[in-house]
């Protein structure tokens, strides 16, 4: 029990008794689920491009819109944390998971009060994305328009 | 065939992010983050807009496309105005990604109960 205790060591001891996550089934079912959404993705966007004024380049917008509208309704409704548990990345990775991480931390925190809790955790776990998205584009956009610059 | 297409890249993007989080141990989060920034990264080079332009909603649904429009609005502005312009730009052209995303969510934690 000594050894297997042992502060040092405990990730190495702890490590049979941890369940292997299933590498390919996981992949598979990330893949479908993911595969889904930007298929749905692809009819909406072809759908705004047939009946309303949008171009291929601008109807990413009202597309995402859309995805984004049905992912807080799923969210609010508890139907969303089930399609993530069951495909992992497949939900997580597409605009539907951002949106779906806005709505969650807002309705865990509602009893706190609208202002002091679903505005104020808005962005609890969205937040990361917004800092890291507009740093890195700022510190790359610099970069690059310093070397256009520098090339004339 | 543009469905399919759609398919298989956003789904290989997911796979991705999925080894990410079962080989690699990163928490969703990292992932995500990881992934705006690798976004941001191919804008570079027309990279992304090529990938856009071969799959459609299969590059411009997940969430690598996030990064790489915060670049592309601060390019396009940067273009005109100079350095000011990438401040300028930024939110150009997620701006109705993250409206909808912040009224939605909104409106949704309004009406629905919490559960779990």
């Amino acid at each position: 029990m000594g050894q297997l205790n042992n502060k040092t060591n405990y990730k190495k001891n702890i490590k049979p008794y941890q369940l292997k996550p299933n590498y390919l089934m996981n992949c598979i079912k990330a893949f479908l689920v993911g595969g889904f959404i930007c298929l749905l993705g692809e009819a909406l966007q072809n759908f705004y491009i047939r009946f309303f004024d949008f171009t291929e380049k601008t109807a990413g917008a009202p597309t995402q819109g859309t995805l984004i509208i049905l992912s807080c309704l799923l969210t609010g409704i508890g139907v969303y944390d089930k399609i993530g548990q069951f495909a992992g990345a497949g939900s997580l990775i597409p605009v539907t998971g951002f949106a779906n991480s806005i709505t969650s931390a807002a309705l865990e925190h509602k009893s706190e009060g609208i202002v002091l809790g679903i505005a104020t955790n808005l962005f609890k776990l969205a937040g990361a994305v917004i800092v890291f998205g507009v740093v890195s584009a700022a510190v790359l956009g610099i970069i690059r328009l310093f070397i256009m610059n520098l090339l004339g | 065939m543009e469905y399919l297409i759609a398919f298989v890249i956003g789904g290989l993007i997911c796979v991705v992010g999925q080894l990410l989080l079962d080989v690699c141990k990163l928490t969703p989060a990292h992932v995500v983050v990881t992934f705006v920034v690798i976004g941001a990264l191919l804008d570079s080079f027309g990279i992304y807009d090529q990938l856009i332009k071969f799959s459609g909603a299969g590059a411009t649904v997940p969430i690598t496309s996030f990064g790489h429009a915060l670049l592309h609005g601060a390019m396009a502005e940067g273009k005109e105005h100079g350095y000011i312009g990438i401040a300028m730009g930024i939110f150009k052209l997620t701006s109705a990604g993250i409206t909808s995303a912040i009224l939605f969510g909104f409106i949704a934690a309004l009406i629905f109960k919490p559960r779990g």
